[in-house]
């Protein structure tokens, strides 16, 4: 490789960290949340992909892509909510819910997002980084998501929130003993179910970011299971958002490898280079879990059977 | 017994319910409820034809919804089925291809056992991982689903790739000799037969074998498994072959039986519409049987749905979507106790009836006996 293709290359995986590493931030960010209570939500696969075709399609519809964001989010929350409630029902298993919520919300959106795989959509704006750059290549390679930064300020406002308000407070206490909260004449199936919500709108957000900027276009294989890594990488940040954050850029940095490659003109192993976030995803995980330990800061009461 | 009928009731309601929410969320779309459930009827179970699309359906359906339902019973939630089944395809046409194999039933045989040996080998590894690294296996198998569909897509569009297949890339047709065909000249091939009796193989190895008993001790309480000392890692890792071994069988009858050389068309979503079969059947191989077929039949009417009333493809899987989760909330309904309720229902305004005598009254009975001898 020459050396103005190493810039082009580094450029696009700086870029492609931060494009690709959107959804990955939202939804990690929401399982932050909603982990903090003391639940795993699976189905955060489902809100992605249901609030991704949500999006597109209302900002198809109303002409403003802030419109299609918010339809993004609210989406979101809705099919969290429905996580929240059934997992309050007795019996009913987290695991299982999100499982079933997967299915069901990718269906959904298959279904109700088949007229809209033709059109275009109007198009969230892009915050240009790379002026400093003479090169083509690098100036459209780091072309950043608006939403990014609001990423960024939610993570901080959230490890703020959970260390000094009294919701923070409430939604970790419930994530570490139920009975404590039970004790302080708190609702713990109502935090959870609150948690959850709050976790699918955020979530929401890393839909519009599919849809709405980059790849920027509605169609079923939008998202190939970046809530499934999001899962995984909030056991990688430790239950942290600021974690988060640092976690979502790198997965964004591994998932922008083949199409970085593909810029520089090298096609050959375009599907394994696809599958480097996954494979990073289980090394890390293979790292950092013990059997029979329980990670630092893991909430207390995370998937315990009632 | 009351619990055998739940067994039954429950999950037949939820997909009552399931078929009516489906009902009303089509009249949105403007079609007429009572004509889609007909038609999903007809299309399943209408007449010869549909029945045998829903059985040729079914076939894999059974096959990665045992790969759900055996690691379930030894206590693991695998959701993975798709990586193993994709990949059982693969290596059942890449064994047709690497050897010389002869064109008759032997050779079936050798080309279905490298499809098993293949899931096998990549359940058996979220198994290993969950075991001796403590990772949740949910995950992990998820994950390795979509790296094995990656590997899939790089070999059958690169080294293993027919160059004679131009638009769809596949790879080189297995021959003749080596296919599954259908049973007495119809289009159901005998995956079905053998999914069935994969079903009823892991039904008796889980009901009246040791090993199958020790895998539900492990699943049922690890700490009593680890006190009569079986090796629970050990009885984790064999169920978890066994579900891969059933999902990667289903990839390799794919392949043998219906398209004859693995393509994309092998990633059609077998093994997420097998989790929900499990799940219905409570993780009872006996049970996936008329499950799959079930739902091999709503599978087989959506083709139908799409035809008749212009619904999208998807709608089929809304409709698994809906039954899913109403599946899992008629388990809260299990511990009602509906005696109790029905009698609160058609009699509220009666007191409760009194058990007997309390201790209380029971002394002044004895003493007014005593006082009046």
């Amino acid at each position: 490789m020459t050396a103005d293709q190493w810039v082009t290359f580094i450029a696009a995986i700086a870029g492609g960290a931060l494009r690709v590493g959107a959804p990955f931030l939202f939804v990690s960010l929401g399982e932050c949340i909603t982990e903090k209570s003391g639940r795993i939500n699976l189905g955060l696969e489902g809100v992605l992909v249901l609030s991704a075709m949500a999006s597109f399609g209302a900002s198809y519809l109303s002409g403003s892509a802030w419109v299609g964001a918010l339809a993004g989010a609210a989406t979101g929350a809705l099919l969290a909510s429905l996580h929240g409630a059934l997992c309050s029902l007795p019996r009913v298993n987290d695991v299982a819910t999100g499982i079933a919520l997967m299915l069901f919300g990718t269906g959904l959106a298959f279904y109700l997002g088949k007229p809209l795989i033709q059109p275009q959509a109007p198009q969230l704006p892009a915050i240009a980084l790379g002026n400093w750059s003479d090169s083509a290549a690098v100036r459209s390679a780091l072309q950043v998501n608006v939403l990014v930064p609001i990423g960024l300020l939610l993570a901080l406002a959230l490890t703020w929130a959970f260390a000094n308000t009294r919701a923070g407070l409430l939604v970790r206490m419930a994530g570490d003993s139920a009975n404590a909260t039970r004790a302080l004449g708190y609702s713990v199936s109502a935090i959870r179910i609150a948690a959850t919500t709050a976790g699918g709108l955020v979530a929401g957000l890393g839909g519009a970011s599919l849809t709405l900027f980059y790849p920027g276009s509605w169609n079923e294989g939008i998202s190939s299971g970046q809530g499934l890594i999001a899962v995984a990488l909030v056991i990688f940040a430790r239950w942290s958002p600021l974690r988060c954050v640092g976690a979502a850029l790198m997965f964004g940095g591994a998932g922008a490898i083949g199409p970085a490659l593909q810029s520089i003109g090298i096609g050959w192993g375009y599907h394994l280079f696809n599958v480097v976030p996954y494979v990073l995803t289980l090394l890390i995980l293979v790292a950092t879990c013990r059997p029979g330990s329980v990670i630092a800061g893991s909430p207390g009461e995370l998937s315990s059977r009632q | 017994m009351r619990h055998n009928l739940a067994n039954v009731l429950l999950p037949a309601a939820a997909i009552a319910a399931a078929l009516l929410v489906f009902g009303v969320f089509v009249a949105f779309a403007g079609a007429n409820p009572v004509e889609v459930w007909l038609l999903l009827f007809k299309g399943a179970f209408g007449d010869a034809y549909s029945w045998q699309n829903t059985l040729q359906r079914a076939a894999p359906l059974m096959l990665t919804a045992l790969c759900v339902a055996i690691p379930a019973r030894a206590g693991l939630v695998v959701i993975g089925g798709e990586g193993a089944l994709v990949l059982g395809g693969l290596a059942c046409a890449a064994m047709a291809q690497a050897l010389p194999l002869p064109g008759n039933i032997a050779g079936t045989v050798v080309v279905c056992m490298a499809g098993a040996a293949a899931g096998a080998l990549w359940i058996a590894l979220a198994g290993a991982l969950r075991q001796y690294r403590g990772i949740n296996e949910t995950i992990s198998s998820l994950l390795l689903a979509y790296v094995a569909i990656g590997i899939f897509k790089h070999l059958v569009e690169g080294p293993l790739r027919d160059p004679a297949s131009l638009n769809k890339p596949s790879t080189h047709s297995l021959q003749p000799g080596l296919l599954i065909g259908g049973i007495a000249g119809s289009d159901v091939h005998w995956g079905f037969v053998l999914g069935a009796v994969a079903c009823l193989l892991a039904a008796v190895w889980l009901r009246w074998t040791p090993s199958g008993f020790s895998v539900r001790v492990v699943g049922g309480n690890l700490r009593a498994a680890q006190l009569v000392g079986l090796p629970a890692s050990r009885l984790v890792l064999l169920a978890c072959a066994l579900g891969g071994a059933a999902a990667g069988l289903a990839g390799a009858v794919e392949v043998a039986a219906v398209h004859t050389s693995a393509n994309a068309s092998l990633v059609a979503g077998y093994g997420y519409a097998g989790i929900l079969v499990a799940f219905i059947a409570r993780h009872e191989p006996l049970a996936v049987i008329p499950v799959a077929i079930l739902f091999g039949g709503f599978g087989a009417a959506g083709s139908l749905l799409q035809r008749r009333l212009g619904l999208p493809d998807a709608s089929v899987l809304v409709l698994q979507g809906i039954a899913f989760v109403l599946i899992l909330a008629s388990e809260a309904l299990r511990d009602v106790d509906w005696q109790a309720q029905w009698t609160r229902l058609v009699q509220p305004a009666r007191p409760a009836p009194a058990v007997g005598p309390s201790q209380r009254e029971r002394e002044q009975l004895l003493e007014s006996e005593q006082a009046l001898s």
